[in-house]
C-alpha cells in the first residue's frame, strides 16, 4: 500500500466519535447476545433450524459491523487534521480492494447456501405422514379455523352461504356436513406434524406463530399451505402480521398444542355443540 | 532516485467528434446557453446525439417502461383460470393497416424533407395527419362495437385489458398528432429544409415507434 | 451588480427572479425548502406514531382539540395511527428524500458543477417543479379527505387499496393518494430526462465522464433509474385505480366478502400482481434514494479528509452496478407472500449479490478516510455518520435478504431498524451534509456551525437510539403497523423499550428544530462566505456566492482534471481546483 505521510492529529471530535462508535459497538453487541432481547420461546422443530441461520448471520455480519464501526472510529480518531500538513495522495489499491471483493463474495456465497439449506426444508419438504390438517382462514379481524371432522375432508365453500356464525360460507351439505369451524382458537398435539392450509376472504393477511417460527401471507384467491411439528405443550398466540385494516392490530388468537391425541380429539368433540 | 513523471490527473481532453450526417448537435446559439456566448467555437461535448433526439429517446424509454408494465401485468394475468377471451372487433384489422400506411407516408415525408421537395413532403405530412385521425376515429369505432357487443370495460379481464391499451396507446398516439400538427404547421411556413429538418425526423420516429408499438400491441391481444 | 452577463437579460421582477423562475439555481433551492416543509410534517406525524407507541392507550383532551376526529374520545384512533404511517412513509420516501436529493441537489449542482450555464430544458425544468408542488398539496390534501387519509401503508397492497369498502380512508384518501404519487412521477419524470441529457450533451471543455464528481455520476445513475422505474409504478397505479373506479379486477380475486357480509363483486384477479409490479419500482425507488446521498457522501468525505478518493472508478462501477441489480431484486419483499419459494431462491442470490457494489462503497469510502487530514466541519461528521449509519442498516439487510431468517424478520420493527438506517437516517444525514456544504454557495453565507455541531452530535447518538434498538425490539417480535403492541402478551418485553424509542425520538426530533432555525436565520444572519470556503475543488467554487445569472462569467470553465486532488505531492495548497492546468510534478 502506497504509505501515507503518518498518522494525524487526535482532535476533539475525532475523539469524541471515536468513542461513541466504540460505545455504539458495545451497545450493539449486548443487544445481540442479552436474553431478553431475544425470540420468544421456541416451540417448534424446525423453529430452530430458523434461528440458527439468523444466529449464523449474526455472527457473520457481526465480525463485518465490529470491523468496519471500529475501524471508523480508529480513522476517526487517529488521522484528524494537523495545522497545514497534507494528507497522503494514494487513490488506488487494486491487490486491497480485489481481496476485500473476493472475501465479501465467499461470505455471501456461504450465506446464501447455507440459508437455502433451510429454506429448502421449510417450504420443499412434505410433512410426514400421520399428521393433522387444520385450515386458517383470515378475514376482518379474526382467524377462523377448520378442521375437516371425521372423513377428513373440507366441505366446499360458497361465499353467499356467508351468515351468522358460518363465516366462511361453508357448505353444510356432502363433505362440509361434519367440518368444524372455531373462531379464534387452534388447537394442534405436541410433537405430531400439522399442515395448515391458510386461505383469506378479504384482504391480505398474515398467520404468524411466533413461538413456532410460522409467518405467512393469507392470500384471497389462494390457498397456500405450510407445516410444522410443535414440540411444548401450552398456550402461544397468533398474530396477523401483515396490515390488513383498523384492526389489524386485534386480530389475535390462541394456539393450543395439547399433550395427547386423547385431549385433542376430546377438545373436537367439544366443539361439535357449536357447529 | 527523482523522476519526472506524468502528473497522474492528466487526462486527455476528449476530441470534439465529428457531426454525423445529421445526427450531429444543431450548432449553439447563444440562447441555448443561457446567455453566454461560447467561449471556444467549435467545442461541443463529445456526445454524439443531438439533444432533441436524446430527449425522444429517453421520453420511448419511459413509454416502453410504461407498457411493459402493463404487459407484464397482462402476461401474469393471462395464466389465471378464470381469464376469458373476448372476440376483437374486426375494424381493429382495418385500423392496423391505417396505421401501418401512415407510417409509410410518414416516412416519404420525411425523405421528402431530407431531400429538400417540402412542396411533396406537405402532401405527405398532410396525409399522415388524415390517416393518424382515421386511425384514433377507428379506435374509438372499435370500442363502440365491442360495447355494443356488450362487451364492457369490467366484463373480463380480457375486455379490461383491451380497452385500457388501446386507450392509452390511443393516447400516445393523440399525442403524436399533436408533434405532427407542430411540425406540419412549420413545414407549411418551410422552415424546414435539407439542411436543418430534425423536428420532422424526430416526428418520424415517434410515428414508426406508435406504429410499432400499436402492432406489439395488438399482437399480445390477438395471440397470447 | 451588473455584470457582462446581464445585459442581456433585463432585470427581473421578484415574481420572476424567485418564484416563476426557469434559474436551475432558484428551482433548486425552492425543491428543498418545499421537501423541508414536507419533512416537517412526516416528522411530526411520526412522533404522533412515537407517542401512541410509548403510551397506547393513554388519553390526550389536547390532542383532540387539534385532531377531533383521529383523537375523538381523546385515545387515539387505530384508523388514524394507520394513517400516520402511511402518510409518514409516503411523505418522508417521495416527498422528502426523492425530492430533495434528485429534485433539490440535483438541480441545483449540476450545471454548477458540470460548468454549464442552466439545464438543457430550463422550462421543462420549472414545470417539473410546480408539478412536485402540486403532487404535495395532493398528498396533503389526503389528510383532509371524507374518512381520513388511506391506512393500507406506503405500499398500498391491493385488495385493500383496490376495494374502498376495506377501511376508512381507502376511499377518497387513496384516490388522492394514488393522484399524488401520479403526479410526483410525472414530475420525477421530466426533471430525470433534463438531468440525463443535460450531463451527456452539456458537460464542459474537459469535463469528460470520468473526470465528473461523484454527485454528478450518482445523480446521472440516479436520473436512469427514475426513467426506468417511475413508469412502472405509474402503470400499476392506472391499474388499481380502474379497480377502483372502473370495476375492473386486475388484483381482485373472485369470491371475497366483508366483514358484515357483502358479496365484493369482481372476479379474476390476483393480489400478487400488485406486490410485483409495487416493488420493481419500489426496490430500485429506494437506490434512488439512497445514490444521490452515496454521491454527496462521497465527495464531501473527499474534501474534508484532504485526499483524493479512494477507486473512483470502483465507485463508478459499483453504483452502476447497484443501479443495474435493483431491478432483479425486488422478490425480497415477498418472500413470505405466497410466491412460488423457488423464487425466493433466486432473490435471496440476487440481493446478497446486491451487497457486494454496497461493500465496495463501504471499503472505498474507509479507504478515503485512511490516512487523511480529517477537518471535523460539519458537513464532514454528518458524511462520516452517513457511513457509520449505512453500514449498520445495511448490514441489517443481510438478515433479511437470507430468506430463511426473514420469516423470523419479516413484518417486525427489525425490518423498519434496517430501512430507517439505511433509507431515512443516512440519507437524511448526507442530505444534511450537503446543505451545511452548499448553503453558502446558495445563499452567500454560512450557516451557524456551532448550533451545526450540537445538531449532529444529538442527531447521532438520537438515530441510533431509535433506530438500531428498532432492531432488538423487532427480534423479539414486535410486529410492524400495530397500533397497540400491549394486545399481545410475548411483545410484554418491548413497552418498555418503546418508551424509550419514544423518548429518544423526541429528542431527535427537537434537535431537527434547531436545523430548521439555524437554517432560515442564516439566510439573512449568517456570516458572508467567500468563493470558496471549503477549499474544495470543482467548478461551483470558482464562482461568487451565490452565483450569478448564467453561473459562469462570460466564459464557460475549462476543466483540467479529476475533482479529487486534495493533498497533491507538489502542489502549493492541499487542494487543486479542477480548472487549474497539469503540471508536471516531481516524484521519487
Ligand atoms: C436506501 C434504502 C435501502 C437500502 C440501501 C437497502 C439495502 C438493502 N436491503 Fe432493504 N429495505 C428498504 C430500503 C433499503 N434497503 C426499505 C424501505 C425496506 C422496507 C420496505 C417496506 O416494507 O416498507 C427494505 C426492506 C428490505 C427487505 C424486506 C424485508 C421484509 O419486508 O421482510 C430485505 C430483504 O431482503 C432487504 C434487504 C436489503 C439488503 C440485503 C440490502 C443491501 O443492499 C445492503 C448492503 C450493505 C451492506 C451489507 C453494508 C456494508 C457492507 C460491508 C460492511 C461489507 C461486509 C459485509 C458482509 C460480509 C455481509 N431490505
Ligand atoms: C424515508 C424516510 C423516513 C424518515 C426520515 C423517517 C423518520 C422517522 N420515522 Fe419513519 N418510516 C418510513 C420512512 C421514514 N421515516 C417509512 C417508509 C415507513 C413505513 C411506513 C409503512 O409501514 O407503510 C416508516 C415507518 C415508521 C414507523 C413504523 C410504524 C409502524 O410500522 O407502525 C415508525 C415507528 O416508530 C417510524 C418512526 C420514525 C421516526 C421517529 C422518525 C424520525 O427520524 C423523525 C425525525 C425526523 C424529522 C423530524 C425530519 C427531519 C428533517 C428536516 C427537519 C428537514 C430536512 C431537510 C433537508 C435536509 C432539506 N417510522
Ligand atoms: Cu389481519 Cu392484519
Ligand atoms: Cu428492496
Amino acid at each position: 500500500m502506497a504509505s501515507g505521510s503518518g498518522i494525524g492529529k487526535v482532535t476533539i471530535p475525532g475523539a469524541v466519535l471515536g468513542v461513541l462508535l466504540f460505545v455504539f459497538v458495545l451497545v450493539s453487541i449486548w443487544l445481540s447476545v442479552a436474553d431478553r432481547f431475544w425470540f420468544p420461546d421456541l416451540a417448534s422443530e424446525h423453529g430452530g433450524s430458523v434461528d440458527t441461520v439468523y444466529v449464523v448471520v449474526l455472527i457473520v455480519t457481526g465480525i463485518a459491523f465490529v470491523a468496519t464501526q471500529l475501524l471508523l472510529a480508529y480513522i476517526v480518531t487517529r488521522y484528524g487534521a494537523r495545522n497545514g500538513e497534507k494528507a497522503a495522495y494514494w487513490h488506488e489499491n487494486a491487490r486491497a480492494e480485489a481481496i476485500l471483493i473476493g472475501g465479501t463474495a465467499v461470505t455471501l456465497t456461504v450465506l446464501v447456501f447455507l440459508g437455502q439449506y433451510v429454506w429448502y426444508q421449510i417450504y420443499f419438504t412434505d410433512p410426514p405422514e400421520g399428521g393433522m390438517v387444520v385450515e386458517a382462514t383470515g378475514q376482518q379481524f379474526q382467524w377462523v379455523f377448520r378442521y375437516p371432522g371425521d372423513d377428513g375432508v373440507f366441505g366446499d365453500l360458497d361465499p353467499t352461504l356467508v351468515a351468522g356464525t358460518n363465516y366462511i360460507g361453508l357448505d353444510r351439505n356432502g363433505a362440509g356436513a361434519d367440518d368444524i369451524l372455531v373462531v379464534g382458537q387452534m388447537h394442534a398435539v405436541a410433537d405430531q406434524p400439522v399442515r395448515v392450509v391458510l386461505r383469506s376472504t378479504d384482504v391480505i393477511h398474515n398467520f404468524h406463530l411466533p413461538h413456532m417460527r410460522v409467518k405467512q401471507d393469507t392470500v384471497p384467491g389462494m390457498s397456500i399451505e405450510v407445516w410444522f411439528t410443535p414440540t411444548e405443550t401450552g398456550t402461544y398466540e397468533v398474530a396477523c402480521a401483515e396490515l390488513c385494516g383498523l384492526g389489524h392490530f386485534r386480530m389475535s388468537g390462541m394456539l393450543i398444542v395439547d399433550a395427547t391425541q386423547a385431549e385433542f380429539d376430546q377438545w373436537l368433540e367439544d366443539q361439535l355443540v357449536f357447529q | 532516485m527523482p523522476t519526472i513523471t506524468e502528473d497522474a490527473t492528466t487526462i486527455r481532453v476528449p476530441e470534439p467528434v465529428q457531426p454525423l450526417d445529421g445526427f450531429g448537435p444543431p450548432p449553439r446559439t447563444p440562447d441555448e446557453d443561457g446567455g453566454g456566448e461560447d467561449p471556444r467555437p467549435g467545442w461541443r461535448p463529445a456526445f454524439p446525439v443531438s439533444r432533441g433526439r436524446l430527449v425522444l429517446w429517453l421520453v420511448l424509454t419511459v413509454v416502453v417502461m410504461l407498457f411493459a408494465g402493463f404487459s407484464s401485468a397482462y402476461i401474469i394475468l393471462r395464466g389465471a383460470p378464470a381469464w376469458q377471451n373476448v372476440a376483437l372487433p374486426a375494424s381493429l384489422w382495418a385500423n392496423t393497416f391505417v396505421l401501418l400506411a401512415s407510417s409509410v407516408t410518414m416516412e416519404w415525408t420525411r425523405r421528402r424533407t431530407v431531400e429538400g421537395d417540402t412542396a411533396s413532403a406537405k402532401k405527405w405530412m398532410a396525409a399522415t395527419g388524415a390517416l393518424g385521425a382515421a386511425f384514433l376515429g377507428g379506435q374509438i369505432l372499435a370500442w363502440s362495437e365491442l360495447a355494443g357487443a356488450g362487451v364492457y370495460l369490467a366484463s373480463t379481464l380480457h375486455s379490461s385489458f383491451l380497452y385500457i391499451l388501446t386507450g392509452m396507446h390511443g393516447l400516445h398516439l393523440a399525442g403524436g398528432i399533436a408533434a405532427l400538427a407542430y411540425v406540419a404547421a412549420g413545414l407549411f411556413r418551410n422552415r424546414y429544409s435539407a439542411a436543418g429538418h430534425e423536428p420532422v425526423t424526430l416526428c418520424a420516429t415517434y410515428w414508426h415507434f406508435m406504429d410499432g408499438l400499436w402492432v406489439y400491441l395488438f399482437l399480445l391481444l390477438t395471440l397470447a | 451588480m451588473t455584470t457582462h452577463d446581464e445585459h442581456a437579460h433585463p432585470e427581473l421582477g421578484f415574481w420572476r427572479k424567485y418564484i416563476f423562475s426557469t434559474d436551475h439555481k432558484i428551482i433548486g433551492i425552492q425543491y428543498i425548502i418545499t421537501a423541508m416543509a414536507m419533512a416537517v410534517v412526516g416528522g411530526v406525524l411520526s412522533m404522533l406514531m412515537r407517542l401512541q407507541l410509548g403510551w397506547p392507550g393513554t388519553l390526550w383532551p389536547r390532542l383532540e382539540e387539534i385532531f377531533p376526529v383521529g383523537f375523538a374520545g381523546g385515545a387515539m384512533a387505530p384508523e388514524f395511527y394507520l394513517s400516520l404511517v402511511t402518510m409518514h412513509g409516503t411523505i418522508m420516501v417521495f416527498f422528502l428524500f426523492t425530492a430533495v436529493l434528485t429534485g433539490g441537489f440535483g438541480n441545483y449542482l449540476i450545471p454548477l458543477q458540470i460548468g454549464a450555464r442552466d439545464m438543457a430544458f430550463p422550462l421543462l425544468n420549472a414545470l417539473s417543479y410546480w408539478t412536485f408542488l402540486l403532487s404535495c398539496i395532493t398528498i396533503l390534501g389526503a389528510l383532509f379527505a371524507a374518512g381520513g387519509a388511506p391506512l393500507g401503508g406506503w405500499t398500498a397492497y391491493a385488495p385493500l387499496s383496490a376495494l374502498p369498502e376495506m377501511g376508512p380512508g381507502q376511499g377518497d384518501g387513496m384516490t388522492l393518494w394514488i393522484l399524488a404519487i401520479a403526479l410526483f412521477t410525472a414530475s420525477g419524470l421530466m426533471g430525470g430526462l433534463n438531468y440525463v441529457t443535460t450531463l451527456l450533451t452539456m458537460r464542459t471543455k474537459g469535463m469528460s465522464m470520468m473526470r465528473l464528481p461523484l454527485t454528478q455520476w450518482a445523480l446521472f445513475i440516479t436520473a436512469i433509474l427514475g426513467t426506468l422505474a417511475f413508469p412502472v409504478l405509474l402503470a400499476a397505479g392506472i391499474l388499481l385505480t380502474f379497480d377502483r373506479i372502473g370495476g375492473t379486477s386486475f388484483f381482485v380475486p373472485a369470491g371475497l366478502f366483508t366483514a358484515a357480509g357483502a358479496a365484493v363483486e369482481h372476479s379474476g384477479g390476483h393480489p400478487l400482481l400488485w406486490q410485483h409490479l409495487f416493488w420493481f419500482f419500489g426496490h430500485p425507488e429506494v437506490y434512488i434514494v439512497l445514490l444521490p446521498a452515496m454521491g454527496i457522501a462521497s465527495d464531501i468525505l473527499s474534501t474534508f479528509a484532504r485526499k483524493p478518493i479512494f477507486s473512483y472508478k470502483m465507485m463508478v462501477y459499483s453504483m452502476s452496478a447497484i443501479a443495474f441489480l435493483s431491478f432483479i431484486v425486488w422478490g425480497h419483499h415477498m418472500f413470505l407472500s405466497g410466491m412460488n419459494p423457488f423464487l425466493g431462491s433466486l432473490f435471496t442470490l440476487t440481493t446478497l449479490l446486491i451487497a457486494i457494489p454496497s461493500a465496495v462503497k463501504t471499503f472505498n469510502w474507509l479507504g478515503t478516510i485512511l490516512g487523511a487530514r480529517i477537518q471535523f466541519t460539519v458537513p464532514m461528521l454528518f458524511a462520516l455518520g452517513f457511513v457509520s449509519t449505512f453500514i449498520s442498516g445495511g448490514l441489517s439487510g443481510i438478515f433479511l435478504g437470507t430468506s430463511a431468517s426473514d420469516i423470523a424478520m419479516h413484518d417486525t420493527y427489525f425490518v423498519v431498524g434496517h430501512f430507517h438506517l439505511v433509507m431515512a437516517v443516512a440519507p437524511l444525514f448526507a442530505a444534511f451534509a450537503g446543505v451545511y456544504f452548499w448553503f453558502p454557495k446558495m445563499f452567500g453565507r454560512m450557516m451557524n456551525m456551532t448550533a451545526g455541531k450540537v445538531h449532529f452530535w444529538i442527531s447521532f447518538v438520537g438515530v441510533n437510539c431509535v433506530f438500531f434498538s428498532m432492531h432488538a425490539a423487532g427480534v423479539i417480535g414486535h410486529l410492524r403497523r400495530i397500533y397497540d403492541p400491549t394486545q399481545y402478551a410475548f411483545l410484554e418485553p418491548v413497552y418498555g423499550m418503546n418508551q424509550f424509542i419514544s423518548i429518544s425520538a423526541f429528542v431527535l426530533g427537537a434537535a431537527q428544530i434547531l436545523f430548521l432555525v439555524n437554517f432560515f436565520a442564516s439566510i439573512w444572519l449568517g456570516p458572508k462566505a467567500g468563493v470558496n470556503p471549503w477549499n474544495a475543488t470543482t467548478l461551483e467554487w470558482t464562482v461568487p456566492s451565490p452565483p450569478g445569472h448564467g453561473n459562469f462569467g462570460p466564459e464557460l470553465p475549462v476543466v483540467e482534471r479529476w475533482a479529487f486532488d486534495y493533498s497533491m505531492p507538489g502542489a502549493k495548497e492541499d487542494f487543486v481546483m479542477q480548472t487549474e492546468a497539469p503540471t508536471r510534478v516531481e516524484s521519487s
